[in-house]
């Protein structure tokens, strides 16, 4: 059997320090002009996405690539797609890529359906006699026909999304590499998605699959790649590494490393839902329940445990006993607190928890604060929210945000207020 | 491919196994050090992508706007009113022989090409960091898709341009050929700086605030309201290392068939323009790397 992709000693080291990931000129001047020799020193905490990633994907096989989030599975598939470039090793791909990293890139609000289906088809890397040939085709998948020359800033978002994913379908690489994205929406939706996925690989194409949803990779995919913290942790058939991985789900996130002279060690954190199953992906309206699993080296009166959910640009929320003084009388050896965030409305993105614990004072600490201490991912179609403009779903894409109820004050002086609901 | 050795193949296998697979593509993904070489095949590979993004930003920005494609006329046309007036009329500007009109609408043409691409481009890896984050093509499409998407404008006021041309009474000499010339350089000359620009933008977004402010100065500094006869002998070598004064010199001088400035002011000028343009492309290539994690 020929190898399609081979992949060895792959890394990635991104530079932290500036999350937003650009800085002004000014700041770069002082910089140089403070003291021109400390460059290496500017540039910040170095955190690697990929630390020598190596593995072969013979030829009309289905992969899955799995892990929790920020294990490192999107950067893999973005050096595989070279979006990104890899800081160090070396990808073979034998055969014509295609990647859908996103359902509906580069679709312009402005152009109508027929303008966008060459505009994402051409992007996704098809010619323009191949678009024109499979056109009719896009069109019926999409069930547009009377749309197909309105902007689709007139389309409903379920119409945009089929649209989407029309072209997306019908994109004919001999290996193909998908990020969950086809994965959300409504049941019936993803049901045509996987159904079209569930073609795609049984057509003997290589397939390189990122999923959440285990089920799908079980019946998409014959064998998986399990990431973890930036490594492959294990790799072999698909049902035996879903297994495998959800066993280590059930065991939360485990947190660890402390100093000796720490009084507390934080050992694993779990995230619960309503039903009290462990999982990592929430639904918008959820109640969450973040468990942490401690041991107390010593008798600890008062300690006071701060929990603080962040998104991309920092702390969204937070229980903070630092704020509320409800703390434990007194903790001493293995112990489990937890905190139930009752049910409010979250943005689908990614979100991740910052742990601390601090002694009766409130302020010294008993061991490290653990930034990124767990992660959970909230998925949906904003359309389930009642955000309904074309787009938003791609509009989204890394906005941690808290839903509030609001209202549209108009110049002419009227008010309008989404409809917002649970999803 | 799992297979028997080669011998026990027959032909007819063979040539089906041929038929049924295409020459494969090897892609090879290793990490770039320093200086990148321009990949001219995959560009030309990916020319259907250019097109479809050169004519998405046409067809956007009319849809965009009520008066359309009237934009391209008004502009340069009301512009070369005011000039008309208060540099032609008023301070009495000298335009070698030239109607002053003509003569300013002759600048303000190539000018405008060249502004629109140039704040285009420069804008135009930010503007497309959803594409860039997401798919993979040849990044040095994006500054050239929005260059490219000037001509056409600038193709509508050349006719206004021509017609006015003929009305004034003038006869096409056989410079004319210049203006093809002219109108590459101003393509390449915006190019050249919104390669850097554009690149630039992706790490210091203070990059955008300094175009408009960039345009205007350089303007300024171009022979556009007025004649580089103006500009004494002995500073006209200085003059000529603005590309857009050799650009505006050599348009002006195939419509009319006659330049104020020296060739050598040309010539520095184009000379400037492709060091630029070379020094854009290198750079752009050695940071493209980078647009997808920092867009």
């Amino acid at each position: 059997m020929s190898v399609a992709i081979r992949a060895s000693g792959i890394s990635k080291r991104y530079r932290l320090g500036r999350r937003e990931g650009y800085g002004s000129l000014r700041e770069s001047l002082t910089r140089f002009f403070s003291n021109p020799f400390a460059r290496s020193k500017a540039e910040g905490e170095e955190i690697w996405a990929l630390k020598d990633v190596a593995f072969e994907i013979a030829e009309r096989q289905a992969v899955g690539l799995i892990g929790r989030n920020g294990a490192g599975k999107s950067t893999l598939l973005k050096v595989l797609s070279r979006i990104t470039e890899p800081s160090s090793g070396e990808v073979v791909i034998n055969g014509r890529v295609g990647s859908l990293l996103e359902v509906g890139t580069g679709f312009h609000p402005e152009l109508s359906g027929r303008d966008n289906i060459f505009l994402n088809g051409a992007l996704l890397g098809m010619k323009r006699q191949e678009i024109r040939r499979k056109f009719d085709e896009i069109v019926a998948f999409a069930e547009i026909e009377k749309f197909l020359d309105t902007s689709v800033k007139f389309y409903s978002s379920g119409m945009y999304m089929k649209l989407a994913f029309a072209v997306a379908a019908h994109l004919e690489p001999e290996i193909l590499l998908v990020d969950e994205v086809l994965a959300v929406g409504d049941a019936a939706f993803q049901k045509k998605c996987l159904g079209k996925m569930e073609d795609v690989a049984h057509s003997g194409r290589t397939v390189v699959f990122v999923s959440h949803n285990m089920g799908a990779v079980n019946s998409l995919c014959t064998r998986a790649i399990w990431v973890d913290k930036g490594q492959i942790r294990e790799e072999g058939p698909a049902q035996q590494i879903v297994a495998h991985y959800l066993e280590s789900i059930r065991e939360g996130f485990v947190v660890g490393n402390a100093k000796p002279d720490d009084k507390l060690v934080f050992e694993r954190v779990l995230l619960k839902n309503r039903a009290g199953e462990v999982t990592t992906t929430f639904r918008g309206d959820e109640e969450i329940l973040v468990e942490i699993h401690y041991t107390a080296r010593q008798k600890i009166p008062h300690p006071h445990f701060i929990i603080a959910v962040c998104g991309a640009y920092g702390e969204l929320f937070t229980a903070a006993m630092t704020f509320d003084g409800l703390t434990p009388d007194a903790i001493e050896g293995a112990g489990v607190i937890g905190c139930r965030f009752k049910p409010f409305l979250l943005l689908p993105a990614t979100y991740t928890l910052v742990i601390a614990a601090r002694a009766a004072d409130g302020v010294s600490n008993l061991t490290a604060s653990k930034y990124d201490a767990a992660f959970f991912s909230v998925v949906g179609l904003m359309s389930e929210y009642g955000f309904d403009a074309p787009g938003a779903d791609s509009q989204v894409v890394n906005v941690n945000a808290i839903v509030v109820p609001y209202e549209w004050q108009m110049p002419d002086g009227s008010v309008r207020a989404p409809r917002l609901r649970s999803p | 491919m799992a297979h028997t050795d080669d011998a026990t193949l027959s032909d007819a296998q063979i040539l089906d196994q041929l038929q049924r697979r295409p020459p494969v593509s090897v892609t090879v993904i290793r990490p770039s050090r320093g200086w990148v070489p321009i990949d001219f095949r995959e560009l030309w590979l990916y020319r259907e992508l250019l097109f479809f993004l050169t004519w998405r930003d046409l067809k956007v920005r009319y849809k965009q706007t009520a008066l359309g494609a009237l934009w391209a006329i008004l502009q340069p046309v009301l512009s070369m009113a005011v000039f008309s007036l208060f540099f032609g009329r008023l301070a009495k500007v000298p335009s070698d022989g030239i109607p002053y009109p003509l003569f300013a609408l002759s600048g303000l043409i190539p000018w405008q090409l060249f502004a629109y691409a140039l704040t285009q481009s420069s804008n135009s890896v930010v503007a497309n960091k959803n594409l860039i984050s997401k798919v993979y093509f040849p990044r040095l499409i994006v500054p050239l898709a929005a260059v490219l998407s000037g001509l056409v404008d600038f193709s509508i006021a050349f006719v206004v341009l021509l017609v006015m041309f003929i009305v004034y009474g003038f006869v096409p000499s056989p410079a004319l050929v210049m203006i093809p010339l002219a109108i590459i350089l101003t393509i390449v000359s915006a190019l050249a700086v919104g390669l850097w620009l554009s690149a630039l933008n992706v790490r210091y977004r203070d990059v955008q605030y300094t175009i408009p402010f960039l345009t205007q100065f350089w303007m300024l500094v171009t022979p556009i309201a007025y004649s580089t006869s103006l500009i004494p002998e002995r500073f006209r070598i200085v003059y000529g290392l603005n590309p857009m004064a050799g650009v505006v010199e050599c348009f002006r001088w195939g419509l009319f068939g006659q330049h104020a400035g020296s060739l050598s002011l040309i010539g520095l000028s184009s000379l400037m323009v492709v060091l630029a343009f070379l020094g854009g492309l290198a750079y752009f290539r050695r940071v493209e790397k980078t647009f997808a994690d920092l867009a």
